[in-house]
């Protein structure tokens, strides 16, 4: 008796694993942090959609989302910056890039008793973080800002000590502005940065722009509007003065869909066209397009179509611009390759 | 014979165990250089030197987070030292017994503030502060190589006060501890020559000063590595300096700031190198202060057995 009630007991529990092995999906993946409240967000709404999937992401920064795709660690990584071709080609496999929303940088500043909303432009703001213009009052500020009586104070420029897709987009749009930048400086997430001082993250340069009498820094748009800093509108290549807003992004990646490359790795900060706000930014999701658990791949997949579809409506209540129909169009073609049996 | 037996066990368990630490620091000493093993071909020995810092260009040098580093390290011992110092000679020897437990748990509690904690009392209250300090200094001090640049409150002067503050409790429970271990037949005797108050404490700061080096090395041990309330206070400008108020940066503080975003391999084994640096300077900071309290105990020796014997002595006759 007992040992029959044993082996059905034994039974039980193997079919219940069994069971449970079949239905629940788990996937991970691990990346950038500028994307995370808005990827923590649809993982969970599509959680709420198929009960069975469980998507794990780990921001654990843009650099290692590349890196542990690369060993295949995870199963899809995150980036705020297109893989270079060379960590395209030590990958065991063909990874593909899916911009999933757009970001904006904003400048901002802290100068007291000034009220009027400062202008900036690329090569102003090129020369003031290399170190060449330092006082509020300079001519090339006071040209762009006629009729504001700028004092005569020192600038003090702040910029982010640690490594970010936010710090890659700034000096990608100073590199496009400014030969000089370009030479001096260059791009990538953390640069050698002439003058200044370092945050650490957003929330650090917002809290030393908005102490610091004189400051100036960069900041990704949902922290100047949490932290209530100001910040100005950028000119943008057709001369207009654009302030960022989740619609003047937008427009930058719909003026970039038009040329935009297949592989989706392109850089859309100073996008030419009209309304652009020209510090903007793709962030990419990465993916095999051949990988090796056809299971996985299947939910991705799927779950990639409802996030550029019903999940681009979370967007704007968490600081992000939604992408342009455009792209998604072409992403949604290009999803088709990724293997899923 | 089974318990000579048990005794080579437990002899041979704990040696065993004793051996795993040595293992671990020579793990870590062998995994940091076969992981910086293509920033240390590419730069050699001119990493140590050189004073650039470009993760564009791919140029790697050590130079001013060594800097900053010890420099970081040095003032905040200045600072603490005598605190801390004050704190344990008031606790152990002069204070009325009821505030001596608060008093002790109060210090103690400074050292369970988690780092971050510190970092975030550090840009709310203290950059404003000694940014005010700063902008209040008369113009001819701000002419001295110690005062000079813009004051931004961020910089070596905030890094250096809130390292102290984290490194004071350490370095005052330990030496209250050394301070309470010194035999009561020392101020016994001390006091029998006719000695004052102060003079008696004197004698037993003497008396318990190799322990006190070993507290403040342990001190200086902790500001070395310290990472994140540095990090957000210090500027990180990799800028060799020797202004208070200017933003510089330290060895951990760069690489908890770059890691995670260093894809390039060249650029990660730099940072990988920038903690072989770190651990090589920690090993020699160590090692000097063993040996410093290595040769004052020998000097010191004859002293104390005297001292010992003393009032052993005068109670046989």
């Amino acid at each position: 008796m007992t040992t029959i009630k044993r082996v059905g007991l034994a039974a039980a529990c193997a079919s219940a694993l069994v069971a449970g092995a079949s239905t629940a999906i788990q996937i991970n993946g691990a990346g950038a942090t500028f994307p995370y409240p808005i990827y923590s967000k649809w993982f969970a709404e599509y959680n709420k959609l198929h009960s069975d999937v469980a998507i794990n992401y780990q921001s654990i920064g843009s650099g290692g989302g590349v890196q542990q795709i690369t060993k295949q660690t995870v199963f899809f990584g995150a980036s705020d910056m297109p893989m270079t071709a060379e960590q395209l080609q030590s990958a065991p496999g063909k990874i593909m890039h899916f911009p999933t929303v757009l970001g904006a940088v904003v400048p901002v500043y802290n100068i007291p008793n000034v009220n009027t909303e400062l202008k900036f432009s690329g090569p102003m703001l090129a020369d003031i973080f290399l170190g060449k213009i330092t006082k509020w009052n300079d001519g090339a500020i006071a040209k762009l800002n006629p009729g504001v009586s700028l004092p005569g104070t020192d600038i003090t420029v702040v910029h982010r000590a640690d490594g970010s897709g936010t710090t890659y987009i700034w000096v990608d749009y100073l590199s496009k502005t400014s030969e000089e930048f370009k030479k001096r400086v260059g791009v990538n997430s953390s640069v050698n940065w002439p003058t200044g001082v370092g945050g650490r993250g957003n929330e650090q340069v917002a809290a030393l722009v908005k102490q610091t009498p004189g400051a100036l820094g960069y900041v990704e748009l949902i922290y100047a509007l949490q932290n209530k800093i100001s910040y100005g509108p950028v000119q943008n290549m057709s001369g207009e003065l654009v302030k960022a807003s989740v619609e003047s992004v937008t427009v930058a990646a719909a003026a970039a869909a038009k040329q935009m490359p297949p592989d989706f790795r392109v850089s859309i900060t100073n996008a030419p066209g009209k309304g652009v706000y020209p510090i903007s930014s793709f962030t990419w999701l990465l993916l095999y397009e051949n990988p090796k658990d056809k299971a996985q791949s299947h939910v991705m997949v799927d779950f990639l179509k409802w996030a550029l579809g019903d999940g681009q409506k979370y967007c704007a209540e968490l600081g992000y611009a939604p992408l342009p129909p455009d792209v998604v169009k072409l992403e949604l073609a290009a999803l088709a390759k990724v293997k899923t049996s | 014979m089974t318990e000579r037996s048990r005794d080579l066990t437990f002899r041979i368990g704990t040696g065993a165990v004793a051996l795993v630490v040595v293992l671990i620091v020579l793990a870590i000493g062998v995994e940091l250089t076969r992981q910086s093993l293509p920033s240390i071909q590419k730069f050699g020995f001119s990493f140590w030197r050189t004073e650039i810092w470009d993760p564009v260009a791919g140029e790697f040098g050590a130079l001013p987070f060594i800097w900053g580093t010890l420099y970081s390290s040095v003032l905040a011992l200045l600072i603490s030292t005598p605190i801390a110092l004050g704190i344990a000679v008031f606790i152990s020897e002069l204070c009325p017994a009821v505030l001596r437990q608060p008093l002790v748990f109060l210090t103690e509690l400074l050292a369970a503030i988690p780092s971050i904690v510190y970092g975030l009392w550090g840009i709310f209250v203290l950059v404003p502060a000694v940014r005010a300090i700063e902008t209040s200094m008369p113009h001819s001090l701000r002419q001295l190589p110690l005062f000079t640049g813009p004051p931004l409150g961020l910089g070596m002067l905030s890094a250096a006060l809130i390292l102290s503050v984290m490194v004071i409790p350490f370095t005052s429970s330990v030496s209250r501890e050394v301070l309470r271990s010194v035999p009561i037949a020392q101020r016994e005797g001390a006091y029998a020559l006719g000695a004052t108050r102060f003079e008696a404490i004197r004698a037993a700061l003497y008396y318990a000063r190799t322990g006190i080096i070993g507290a403040i090395m342990l001190g200086f041990g902790r500001a070395l590595g310290e990472t994140m309330a540095v990090t957000m206070v210090i500027g990180n400008n990799p800028r060799i300096s020797t202004s208070l108020f200017a933003p510089q940066y330290t060895i951990a503080a760069v690489i908890a700031n770059e890691f995670t975003e260093a894809a390039d391999q060249l650029y990660l084994a730099a940072l990988v190198e920038m903690g072989l640096v770190l651990f090589v300077i920690t090993l020699m900071v160590n090692s000097l202060s063993r040996l410093l309290i290595w040769s004052m105990t020998r000097s010191l020796a004859p002293l104390q057995e005297a001292a010992a014997g003393a009032p052993a002595g005068g109670a046989a006759a």
